[in-house]
């Protein structure tokens, strides 16, 4: 039953072939017995999630049909969770449970959805290999001794060990697309402001968004769905109708102008996931798309703009975190400043520190504009890049990273050369455009991923690009052996 | 060497919204601890905010009010740092786009010239908590009612050059906010806090000296005595050799003093940055438009018209229009008793007076305007003269009656206007002072003069002040002189 496909047990909920009751204990237990290998949960909710299966099932005996009633997910750990413990992978947070649902799990509740608990990530969302994490390192299932990828490297882990058929993730420069690329999943991070920011702990606001995690493109479409809409108690967020993703899927790609940026194949990039890339194109040709060349001339400079943007905004939203009203606090504080400083020394980790000190320096008298400012200007450029690009192309195509999973503790000394993943990723974060990832084949073994980028509001056309995609292929349907 | 003082204000208004000015919680003052604090109050991680659009509109009738300019879009900044009753770490605040710039206010001196005082800059940011010292036993408390409160800081230029006009702008300000109904000005409870920037230069130096800022001052008596101390302390300093450094300080008025709160090393770098959870502010002309339609007469308008409908002058115009519940009281009396002149001087003399030693409020005010129109109507017609128009209206205040006339009806205040009685009462008078009568009339013209005087008393006296004191005089002079 965990070989289902999300889209499969909606189908097989509505069509009785089993309960919401059984599969949620079926895949407990296999929670159970599996996750020792990989620590992709931080908490399981397993009678909390029985208790929600059985009133699915009693809905649906009621006649009630919403479309992912009984369907089993589970949620990164910084979304808000009532009464349960939401940590974002932070002993600062190791004890703190949330006194209200996020927007993202509220709709996804409506929507009939039951969650079984709350996965790993990097500590704060700020890691591309899931090593950073107050509960241990995540593994991933394709080779336990390799990373799965980051930040949303629990929701990567358990999904594509079908310990869940999907998962929410969240993508501040790449933490769902890179992960699912690593580990052979879909992911897709929409629009910035297409998905509810209400609840979910902010890493840096202006580039975090919440997006699905699955196997196919389908049940990421599924998921988003119920996940995206305009919600009143986000200011960000955009008020302007979700499309059907369900109903796009199935549009034929006859006609499609695929834009391949220069940039994006250049030195960096393993040549063997080049081959790949351009493996994905020809389908794609065959399936009726034309190609482009196009060039986005500022890539190289969106890693450090996002370095000097995303801390800067993570210094100031982590500035709650100070022992005084939830979380951890130090023992035995001596006066107010112990309190402050030891409660943050002792609750964050080396990474959120790291990105703490660099982001409180780039916004300090004398440093703002020539960090700071430098940096929106970048992004202004970066954004202009794809606009005009999105003149003459519909989507743009690439590899998601420039390298396979690397081997647990590889990168641990060398942050700069973790940050360097994420250069296909963050410019999607930057501009603001939808991006997703999705499998691409195999190297030695691992998982390769492809990379779409959108327009504006263009979710609806990434996920049918990739469903028609995976409709000729089967690299999304590989299972990691052992799971 | 004779020194000038440089005041700069920066006032923070608490505007009367509602609700919080990022999140649904209400503003009530005084509520138990931490009853009116929400999930984005208490900076519960993952909360976001949502700007009160009421917050706005009353920004803008400020900026609307002082002739300000508001920009297109206005910006919400974070100023950073840690303090235990700010929950998120930051103020939510605006630095380099503030939604009210450039304006200005005139304010009335006591001599009656007009003086225009710069505004630059109007912005809005949340208050925070307060930290309570004590019942916690060597701890401290949180209350988080007031974190989220929506406030305007309301910047002025160092126009400000005594301490008297400092107090006169910030009654302006008072007067202002309170006649645009977005603060209710109560600065007991901090709806109104000011923070004075204090520095002296000799006179006719162009150069401003090091100024020091007073934080908090929360009354008009002790902003005032504030600003005199500081500017005493200053002259006393750099006469003595010494030097003034940027600084912040408290004044504490039990002991009439300021002392150093912190120096401009230990101050904060607040790395202000734009609140990336909250998207520019756009304020459209049209808005703005049907706001101005909508403002109420506002002081100098008032002040303008009270001098040209009604005669009076400047001074007294400013007076009677600083508050809206004055100026509307003034009105309701001269409505009622057609003379404005009588209706300003009873105002502003005994109910002011009244007013004052009670401790009351204009609102609060014992006498209503219909009950003082009433009775200036009674001095008018000569039912009762100005002398017994006091008792009358003490009488009112005191609730002897619901009317003037009533209270002159009971008391038998009446003016005696029958000659034939004030005659005969005149007679009893002089045959009771025959002896003065006598040397009234051998005196020569000058000395008459001073002797009437006494005459026109005991007569006054006599009659209990209800003789009208102008028949008693033609009479006696008649009577004296035959």
């Amino acid at each position: 039953m965990h070989q289902l496909t999300l889209a499969e047990i909606v189908r097989g909920l509505q069509d009785k072939q089993f309960s919401s009751e059984e599969l949620t204990g079926a895949l407990l237990a296999r929670i159970a017995d599996v996750d020792t290998r990989l620590n992709s949960f931080i908490s399981v909710t397993g009678d909390l999630a029985i208790a929600d299966a059985k009133a699915a099932d009693a809905r649906r005996a009621k006649g009630e049909s919403d479309p992912l009633l009984g369907a089993p997910i589970a949620h990164k750990d910084l979304f808000c969770t009532e009464g349960v413990l939401t940590t974002c992978g932070s002993k600062i947070l190791h004890n703190f449970k949330a006194p209200y649902d996020a927007t993202v799990v509220a709709k996804l509740k409506e929507a009939g959805a039951v969650s079984l608990g709350k996965l790993n990530m990097d500590e704060f969302a700020m890691g591309s290999a899931n090593e950073s994490s107050h509960f241990g390192p995540v593994k991933n299932p394709w080779d336990t001794e390799r990373v799965p990828g980051g930040s949303s490297g629990g929701s990567a882990a358990a999904v594509a060990a079908r310990l869940i058929p999907a998962a929410t993730g969240t993508d501040t420069g790449g933490s769902i697309r890179q992960p699912a690329a690593l580990t052979n999943l879909t992911g897709i991070k929409p629009t910035y402001g297409r998905v509810s920011r209400w609840g979910m702990i902010a890493y840096a606001s202006s580039l975090d968004q919440g997006g699905p995690m699955a196997r196919t493109a389908e049940d990421c479409a599924l998921l988003l769905g119920a996940m995206a809409g305009f919600d009143p108690k986000d200011s960000t967020s955009i008020d302007q109708p979700v499309d059907d993703y369900l109903a796009v899927l199935a549009q034929p790609l006859a006609g499609l102008r695929i834009g391949l940026p220069k940039e994006y194949f250049g030195a960096g990039l393993d040549p063997r996931i080049a081959d790949k890339v351009m493996a994905v194109v020809e389908e794609l040709k065959k399936l009726g798309a034309t190609v482009k060349d196009i060039s986005l001339p500022n890539l190289q400079h969106a890693i450090p703009a996002y370095y000097v943007i995303a801390p800067a905004e993570a210094s100031s939203n982590l500035s709650r975190f100070d022992g005084v009203r939830f979380g951890y606090r130090c023992e035995d504080p001596k006066d107010l400043m112990d309190l402050y400083k030891r409660s943050r020394a002792e609750g964050f980790g080396d990474e959120v520190k790291r990105r703490i000190m660099v982001g409180t320096y780039a916004l300090s008298a004398g440093y703002y504009d020539a960090y700071y400012l430098k940096a929106q200007k970048i992004r202004r450029l970066i954004k202009n890049d794809f606009v005009s690009a999105f003149e003459g192309v519909d989507v743009i195509l690439g590899p998601t990273t420039p390298n396979l999973a690397w081997k647990l503790g590889e990168k641990g000394g060398d942050p700069v050369s973790a940050y360097l993943e994420d250069i296909y990723t963050i410019t999607a974060n930057l501009a603001g455009i939808p991006g997703l990832s999705m499998p691409a084949g195999f190297v030695d073994g691992l998982p390769v991923g492809v990379q779409l980028l959108g327009n504006y509001f263009q979710e609806g056309r990434l996920l049918n690009v990739a469903h028609q995609y995976q409709q000729v292929t089967d690299w999304h349907q590989q299972a990691p052996s052992g799971f | 060497m004779q020194w000038e003082t440089v005041i700069g204000l920066e006032i923070h208004a608490q505007l009367s919204t509602q609700s919080k000015i990022f999140s649904a919680s209400a503003t009530t003052f005084g509520a138990e601890p931490n009853t009116q604090a929400s999930l984005v109050d208490l900076g519960m991680p993952g909360t976001l905010p949502v700007l009160n659009e009421e917050a706005v509109r009353m920004a803008c009738q400020f900026g609307l009010a002082i002739d300000a300019d508001i920009a297109e879009r206005n910006v919400f900044a974070r100023k950073n740092y840690f303090y235990p009753d700010l929950p998120k770490g930051y103020q939510t605040s605006q630095m380099d786009h503030p939604i009210v710039g450039k304006g200005f206010l005139d304010i009335t001196l006591e001599d009656g010239t007009v003086k225009r005082i710069g505004i630059t800059r109007a912005h809005l940011e949340e208050d925070a908590g307060k930290s309570l010292h004590e019942d916690f036993h060597g701890m401290s408390g949180i209350d988080l009612n007031r974190a989220g409160t929506p406030l305007l800081e309301i910047v002025s230029e160092p126009d400000i050059r005594s301490a008297k006009e400092a107090v006169a702008y910030v009654k302006a300000i008072h007067a202002l906010v309170r006649y645009l109904g977005i603060c209710d000005g109560n600065m007991a409870e901090g709806s109104l806090r000011c923070d004075c920037n204090v520095s002296v230069r000799p006179k006719g130096q162009e150069a401003f000296g090091t100024r020091a800022e007073i934080k908090n001052v929360n009354s008009f008596r002790f902003i005032e005595k504030a600003i005199n101390h500081e500017v005493q302390r200053q002259i006393e300093l750099i006469e003595d050799g010494g030097k003034v450094v940027q600084e912040t300080r408290l004044y504490d008025p039990n002991k009439d003093q300021t002392r150093s709160m912190r120096s401009k090393e230990e101050a904060n770098d607040y790395r202000y940055f734009p609140c990336p959870d909250l998207l520019p502010v756009v304020i459209e002309q049209s808005f703005l438009d049907d706001l101005r339609s909508k403002l109420p007469e506002l002081p100098p308008q008032k002040r303008e018209r009270f001098e040209s409908q009604f005669g009076l002058s400047t001074y007294d115009a400013s007076v009677l229009s600083a508050s809206r519940e004055l100026a509307d009281y003034f009105e309701a009396v001269e409505k009622t008793c057609g003379d404005a002149k009588l209706s300003a001087n009873w105002v502003m003399g005994e109910l002011s007076s009244l007013l004052n030693k009670e401790g009351l409020e204009i609102e609060q005010s014992p006498v209503s305007a219909e009950q003082l129109g009433g009775m200036i109507l009674r001095i008018k017609d000569n039912t009762i003269s100005g002398k017994i128009a006091k008792m009358v209206f003490e009488a009112l205040a005191a609730g002897e009656g619901s009317s003037a006339d009533e209270v002159i009806e009971k008391k038998g205040l009446k003016q005696v206007t029958d000659s034939g009685a004030i005659e005969k009462m005149l007679d009893e008078v002089l045959a009771a002072n025959a002896e003065q009568v006598e040397q009234y009339r051998a005196s020569d013209e000058a000395k008459r003069g001073k002797m009437f005087g006494f005459f026109v008393g005991q007569a006054m006296k006599a009659s209990k002040g209800k003789a009208n004191p102008g028949q008693v005089n033609e009479l006696l002079k008649k009577k004296l002189e035959g």
